[in-house]
């Protein structure tokens, strides 16, 4: 695994941001026995596969080979689940299937009864100090043979890591699908209970958050006792653009969190908040007052390259760049109310899209699908709903529970993660882009304005 | 310490709340009417009391008494502040008549002490999502900043920053804490 936690810490250390220990990035998959032909198991006549995923085979006897063994299993199991493309087998009803003590001995006959048609095994060993090497085979239960074999060694620190790369190489095989158990949230939250320094009243702080994409390893990033708010992800997952009042006024910031860089592109040049990525990682779209009234301004992430998007006397805000980088959707109030437009990126083409009572946070769908999600006010809250360019049919995916808003899309689209009142504070929550299937992400403090990241 | 200021600040958010809704229609008109008019174009200088001005740099001088503004610390003069907010509608920066009484108020005090400088914040409440709310937000206290300016109040002592629905005053759901919510709030920077 490429893997330089001291150097990570360090640097993070040093910008005066939360020094934890950081996983690496994804261990690098070093097929063990490279597949000639790539073999797909399929379920009963129109049905998912059937899956399932024992905890994997600890080959060493230590405690801690042992959790992650069993860690790896429920963490890969879930990951799988999250994607809905297989059965997933509920993991209590193995409890009879005697478990494996090596690939060779594996009861394919009981897992056969129990339905499966798809079982993963894995394995964890000791791999030096502080090291693990895993393997994970996906067996075709009726065949009795491996379609899937991969190997991954790295740093022990964080098990759910070799799951969730496993995850993703199972989907890509199995479904040529893009899984997100790598992926990562950001989120701003007030959980520390922190009050605003120097402020005459109290004011609760926001500062920026991160966490895997199912809620695990929940992180802070900012340490600023001010508002850190409406943090957005890089296009490579690196760093984190967001809005913050540590001057005391809004301004955008950009935190190279591996790094542990800070950046202010906008240089207080008026106030500056709401940055989106281009989708190539060179731009920034924001909000600025700079020429005395709320309009949209594209700049390089260094601060080069000025381009003012907008001139109505209206706000225009919250912009969302399209998946090509071509158009912007954007927030604006000249018609009266805040309702979405899209303009292309030279400015030029202006179109309205929505006609409601009150709508905030476009979303741009990644490709394949062409669509924006956003709040839109539904009584005395608000409730995603998707927009279909290519239909423009509007389908709304919350309703009732609490106030819905700020929704951001999955990398290939499948989910949106947004923040709900529904169970009282504000929290984060993950659910299906047919609003099936919501999770709850994030419990500590109110949690506002996620971004999920590629 | 921080909980006691949070304590005073409320209260006297909540009397100046009160005094801006409740008591205005008898208390303000012969205080706050005379202003505008005459004196916001012609007198640049504040005519009724120029003296404590000058006097304070001397700390044992009996003008201190007389105006214990001068005396007082920033954070003091915030934690009681004479100046007051201006309240909006949902989704307007419109200044009402209300919201204009209270500007007047305070343009009195900022000629009254012409070295004070101020940040009006602009706040929303909860109802307006929170992205769209930090330029609703800027739009109130531009709003107020504006009116302040046309009242003879040099701009480079009024800045403005945008809270959105980041700082409510009153952390109630209902149409009582939203009000007090929609506000253009004063802050003292310096004397």
């Amino acid at each position: 695994m490429r893997h330089s936690r001291v150097t990570l810490a360090a640097g993070l250390a040093a910008a005066g941001l939360a020094a934890a220990a950081w996983p690496g990035r994804a261990p690098e998959a070093a097929p063990q026995q490279p597949t000639e032909v790539i073999l797909s198991i399929s379920g009963e006549a129109g049905a998912r596969p059937r899956y399932a995923v024992p905890d994997f085979i600890a080959r060493t006897a230590d405690a801690e080979t042992q959790a992650a063994a069993a860690l790896m299993g429920t963490v890969l199991w879930d990951d799988l689940a999250f994607e809905r493309e297989f059965y997933m087998i509920p993991r209590d009803t193995y409890r009879t299937i005697p478990a494996a003590r090596s690939f060779a001995d594996i009861p394919f006959d009981r897992w056969r009864e129990l339905g499966a048609d798809g079982l993963v095994v894995g394995t964890v060993e000791r791999a030096g100090a502080g090291g693990f090497r895993v393997e994970v085979r996906l067996f075709d239960v009726r065949a009795r043979r491996s379609v899937v074999a991969k190997e991954y060694s790295g740093s022990a620190a964080n098990p759910r890591l070799y799951a969730h790369t496993a995850a993703d190489d199972i989907h890509q095989q199995q479904r040529a699908l893009r899984g997100v158990a790598r992926t990562k949230l950001t989120f701003s939250s007030d959980r520390d209970g922190e009050r605003v320094a120097n402020a005459v009243s109290a004011r609760d702080v926001k500062e920026i958050y991160i966490a895997d994409y199912d809620g695990a390893n929940q992180r802070r990033v900012t340490v600023t006792r001010k508002l850190n708010i409406m943090p957005r992800w890089s296009p490579d997952a690196r760093s984190i653009a967001y809005t913050s009042y540590r001057r005391d006024f809004p301004d955008v910031y950009v935190s190279q969190i591996y790094q542990g860089a800070l950046e202010n592109p906008t240089g207080g040049r008026g106030q500056n908040w709401l940055p989106a990525w281009s989708p190539d990682g060179t731009r920034l779209c924001f909000t600025s007052t700079r020429d005395g009234n709320s309009e949209l301004y594209v700049m390089n992430r260094d601060g080069t390259g000025l381009l003012r998007l907008t001139t109505h006397p209206a706000i225009d805000t919250t912009p969302t760049w399209s998946p090509g980088g071509t158009q912007i959707a954007f927030v604006s109030d000249r018609s009266g109310s805040p309702q979405i437009y899209i303009v292309d990126a030279d400015g030029l083409n202006l179109r309205r899209l929505t006609s409601e009572s009150w709508c905030d946070r476009p979303t741009w769908s990644p490709a394949p699908f062409n669509e924006i999600a956003y709040a839109s006010k539904t009584g005395p809250g608000y409730d995603i709903v998707i927009y279909d360019l290519a239909t423009q049919e509007r389908r709304q995916l919350t309703s009732g529970r609490g106030s819905n808003e700020s929704p951001a899309y999955a990398p290939n689209g499948r989910h949106l993660a947004f923040m709900s009142t529904r169970t009282g504070r504000t929290q984060i929550f993950v659910m299906g882009r047919d609003g099936q299937d919501v999770r709850q992400i994030t419990t500590a403090g109110n949690n506002y304005t996620p971004d999920w990241s590629r | 310490m921080r909980i006691r200021r949070l304590d005073s600040i409320v209260i006297s958010g909540a009397i100046a709340a009160s005094l801006a809704l409740g008591a205005c229609s008898a208390k303000k008109p012969p205080a706050a009417r005379p202003l505008p008019p005459p004196a916001a174009a012609t007198t640049p200088t504040p005519p009724p009391a120029p003296a404590p001005v000058q006097e304070s740099p001397i700390v044992t001088a009996p003008a201190v008494p007389e105006d214990p503004m001068a005396s007082r610390t920033v954070d003091d003069l915030n934690r009681d502040s004479p100046m007051r907010p201006a309240f909006f509608e949902y989704d307007s920066a419109e200044l009402s008549a209300d919201a204009r009484a209270a500007l007047d108020a305070n343009a009195a005090v900022l000629k009254k002490y012409p070295t004070w400088a101020v940040t009006i914040e602009g706040h929303c409440d909860e109802r307006g999502t929170a992205e769209y709310n930090l330029a609703l937000g800027e739009r109130r206290a531009v709003a107020a900043q504006a009116y302040l300016a046309s009242l003879g109040i040099a701009a480079d002592r009024l800045k403005t920053v945008s809270y959105g629905k980041e700082f409510p005053f009153d952390p109630g759901h209902d149409e009582a804490a939203y009000a007090k919510n929609r506000r253009a709030h004063f802050v003292i920077t310096g004397k």
